[in-house]
């Protein structure tokens, strides 16, 4: 049956699956940037050598999963979508440089903050995963932010890109509205950090770390109320780029609301995804549960399908430019051809395998929480 | 248009390709190769419950682990490096060439992240034997992303399964299994993963070579030299035997690389294979000038080398450049006419499809599909410049060449003291086995720059010089780039080196 459908499918429906695809990848990332939020929150919620071990180790064990997951999703919107991969990479050239610069710099701090002849010395290392988990994020959400208000590029009849302003992408930091997804993004990863760091670590003998973790879970949400609110009363009555009849891009008059309005699973990720973060935080903060990461991270991941969902979907230009509208990039417009979309589609069935190995290595390998004994003093050898 | 860009970006761009790659190649061999000898490690522990293999399997599991995360943060710059600065290759070829990469993505990087984790953290929670499960996960998850980036690789140097659509003026994939199970794929994948396991049994080797030059940890260094000399050895067979099916796809598909690393210009029947050679570096193709200073060839062995049978012509420098009627070669010369003409009957034909003349189109297409297979030298301007860095390439195969040949003696002569029990009295031998790794190093890097350098000036064999397969970047950005990659990757070199050291000097017992 599925190989009737990826052999039988239409052009538009692998396009459109890709882009959910892709969108799934995404928004996982934005999930996984509790380890970005854990990062810089270090140096707020630990105040002794110790709890710096605990927060550390514990976001350690993880880091590499949200790095892979954004490596995934730049080479899925390679694969799939290579146009927006060429336009946006080339031409954004210092806000993607910046991030990745900001990545580099993560990989390596874990594994050498704590060694023996490191040169930089711990703090120089701390420091790195501080400017990954603020600047990267805020950069990334900036970039999101430029799916709704624009780039400012043009394509040739041979697709080859020419970007029309100098600061080469790092112009999508000086609008309000990308800057307050980046922000928003940066506070709700710092929340869902400390969240992360409730549900995994032993407090036993560490409880000044736990009830200062409850504290940033409040804090960073309330931070991250305003800048939400901002993006969403721009958003919905913001002109947006839609697809006209004849294929031609268009501007529409609140086109992301029509989107919700017309397409109503995105409403409906959109709402239940806030009220989901929203009940991780209150669990947490009220009921004092351990568990708000699952509901506030599900949450996350259900935002992130409603916002990729909105840029993409319902004939939308996902990638608009703002000075030659015709050269927008759409799903359709920008995708690989047909061949590459269904062979991938074949790989794709792989996907539902690897998560349930990744759930299962989780759960047998945080079903005990990370004692203070495990990183300080004997028998702490294998820890970062 | 499509255009020929300013060479000196070009130029920086390449140079920061080069320095992102080599740097990101010092650490991912000896990964790859690492991993299945401490996954052997740990297997003879689980067996044995030994507590002398846990403690070797730790330690070199720790050494794995410093390697291992400069890997990955330089790896990363690698996969955006393609849109960053060579973003008109990523939408002329990334119906093609995004594959692989996201399929790396999903089988491999997925596996080395998640079981990496219960590789160092497992030891007291989970049980012991999924704790071996996921240390082989690591070895065979990091081997599998090698498979998948070096069938990007090879499609580079061997374009199959593809062909050109010029409505959208980018090359599409044609047959998957043609990509995938390219000759030159495999050819390359088994090459450089033998070749790693080689590099990682010279490193535990050397290592091990200090600790009994220091009279330290005696019984784990023989033990890890014996296990290290019999991967090493094995390892050894296949990079000969996967090295001359390399050399053999380059001289099928690339014959301009074959002809550049062995410094051949006139092409002959019965060619020699250069043993021993200084090559002269001023020497141009068209000039006059000897290419060697001094050279000993071993006659015919070329020629068997690229064609597997004697007799048969193996094409020169100048038989590829001016052409060769006798042999049916066409030149670069004439294959760049027919390259122009592709370029103009492209252009042709987008116009007459914008102003919808239908007859003007299908003539255009037609002409342009007959001179398709010359597209990219097209976008030369003389015939010469088909010509690759000949003396780089030379000398780089000839290195590279000499230290495979000389590693399994080393090997050998490992193993046979190791079974006489007299390697301790052996201190020559030690002494012959501390600078091993850099040589390891070195025959690695000769290695890729033979690909690389050897395949200029293309990026897309015959179908998409570098110059055209740039970003629109000046020279500017470019430099400073390459300069923030510069100092940060040196940097970072020097802490993985200073941190390693710190980690062989503790030694496995207090670490």
């Amino acid at each position: 049956m599925i190989a009737n459908w990826i052999n039988n499918a239409q052009y538009a429906q692998l396009q459109e699956l890709w882009w959910f695809l892709c969108s799934v990848v995404g928004s996982l990332f934005l999930f996984l940037t509790f380890v970005q939020g854990g990062q810089t929150l270090l140096w707020q919620v630990a105040k002794t050598e110790e709890e710096k071990s605990l927060v550390i180790n514990s976001l350690g064990r993880k880091w590499e999963l949200t790095f892979t997951t954004l490596v995934l999703f730049g080479g899925a919107l390679f694969a799939a979508f290579p146009k927006f991969y060429a336009t946006s990479f080339g031409g954004a050239y210092w806000v993607w440089i910046l991030i990745l610069f900001s990545f580099i710099v993560q990989a390596v701090s874990y594994e050498y903050r704590k060694k023996p002849g490191n040169i930089l010395g711990a703090r120089v290392y701390e420091g790195f995963l501080f400017f990954n988990g603020s600047v990267g994020i805020l950069l990334i959400g900036a970039a999101v932010g430029t799916f709704f208000t624009g780039s400012n590029f043009t394509l040739n009849e041979y697709n080859f890109v020419t970007w029309t302003s100098s600061l080469r992408g790092l112009e999508a930091a000086f609008s309000l509205f990308n800057l307050s997804v980046g922000l928003f993004l940066v506070f709700n990863a710092r929340t869902l950090g400390a969240l992360y760091l409730l549900n995994n670590i032993d407090f036993h003998g560490a409880g000044e770390l736990e009830e200062r973790l409850r504290t940033a879970v409040w804090t960073n949400f309330k931070l991250s109320l305003p800048f939400l609110g901002w993006v969403l009363i721009q958003i919905l009555p913001m002109d947006g780029f839609g697809i006209s009849d004849n294929g031609e891009i268009v501007r529409v008059t609140w086109k992301y609301l029509l989107n919700l309005v017309q397409v109503p699973a995105l409403f409906l990720a959109l709402v239940a995804g806030l009220a989901l973060v929203v009940a991780g935080v209150l669990l947490t903060v009220r009921s004092r549960a351990r568990c708000g990461i699952w509901s506030s991270g599900l949450g996350t991941v259900l935002f992130g399908l409603a916002v990729f969902g909105m840029a993409g979907f319902n004939n939308t230009a996902f990638y608009p430019s703002k000075v030659d509208l015709q050269s927008s990039l759409t799903i359709y417009n920008a995708s690989s051809s047909i061949y590459t979309l269904q062979v991938m589609t074949w790989v794709a069935l792989l996907i539902p395998f690897v998560l349930a190995y990744v759930a299962y290595v989780w759960w047998s390998m945080d079903s005990r929480k990370l004692r203070l004994d495990e990183v300080s003093g004997e028998g702490s050898a294998e820890v970062y | 248009m499509i255009e020929n860009m300013d060479p000196t970006m070009v130029n920086w761009a390449r140079a920061q390709f080069a320095l992102t790659a080599l740097y990101h190649w010092i650490f991912v061999p000896l990964t790859l190769g690492i991993t299945w000898i401490i996954a052997f490690y740990h297997t003879i522990y689980v067996r044995t419950g030994s507590e002398e293999w846990k403690r070797l399997t730790k330690f070199w599991m720790k050494l794995f682990g410093i390697n291992f995360a400069i890997g990955v943060a330089t790896g990363i710059i690698l996969e955006f490096e393609f849109g960053t600065n060579w973003s008109n290759y990523s939408w002329m070829v990334g119906d093609i060439f995004g594959a692989p990469l996201a399929i790396e993505g999903i089988v491999a990087f997925f596996l080395e992240a998640t079981f990496f984790a219960v590789m160092f953290f497992g030891w007291n929670r989970v049980s012991k034997k999924f704790h071996l499960f996921s240390t082989w996960m690591v070895a065979i998850g990091s081997n599998m992303s090698a498979v998948w980036i070096l069938v990007a690789n090879a499609w580079m140097q061997y374009p199959t399964g593809q062909s050109f659509n010029p409505d959208t003026a980018r090359f599409e994939m044609q047959n998957f299994a043609d990509v995938v199970l390219s000759p030159v794929a495999v050819s390359k994948f088994t090459h450089t993963t033998s070749s790693s396991m080689l590099l990682a049994s010279l490193f535990i080797i050397s290592i091990s070579c200090w600790y009994l030059l220091k009279g330290r940890h005696i019984q784990m260094a023989k033990r890890s030299i014996l296990v290290a000399s019999i991967f090493g050895l094995l390892a050894s067979a296949m990079v000969g035997l996967t090295g001359d099916e390399a050399a053999f796809e380059v001289a099928q598909h690339q014959p301009m690389k074959l002809a550049a690393f062995e410094g051949l210009y006139h092409g002959e029947k019965n060619a020699g294979l250069v043993a021993f050679g200084v090559i002269n570096p001023d020497k141009k193709v068209g000039d006059n000038q000897d290419p060697f200073h001094f050279e000993v060839r071993i006659p015919g062995l070329l020629t068997l080398l690229a064609n597997r049978s004697l007799g048969t012509f193996v094409p020169g420098i100048n038989d590829l450049v001016y052409g060769n009627k006798d042999e049916g070669i066409m030149g670069a010369a004439e294959k760049i006419k027919k390259g122009k003409v592709a370029i103009a009957r492209l252009a042709e034909y987008k116009q007459a499809k914008k102003t919808g003349d239908a007859q003007g189109a299908a003539a255009a297409l037609a002409s342009f599909n007959e001179n398709k297979p010359y597209l990219g030298y097209g976008f030369l301007n003389t015939p010469e410049e088909a010509v690759p860095p000949v003396a780089t390439s030379f000398n780089a195969f000839h290195i590279m060449v000499v230290l495979g040949t000389l590693f399994p003696l080393v090997f050998i002569a490992f193993l046979y003291f190791s079974w006489k029990g007299t390697l301790l009295e052996q201190k020559w031998l030690q002494v012959l086995g501390l600078p091993m790794i850099l040589l390891a190093f070195a025959a690695h890097m000769a290695g890729w720059i033979v690909a690389e350098v050897g395949r200029q000036p293309w990026t897309i064999q015959d179908l998409l010089p570098v110059t055209v397969a740039r970003s629109n970047l000046t020279t500017g950005t470019v430099q400073t780039t390459f300069f923030m990659f510069a100092v940060l990757f040196t940097i970072l070199l020097i802490a993985e080196l200073s941190i390693m050291a710190k980690q062989i000097s503790i030694g496995p017992e207090e670490g």
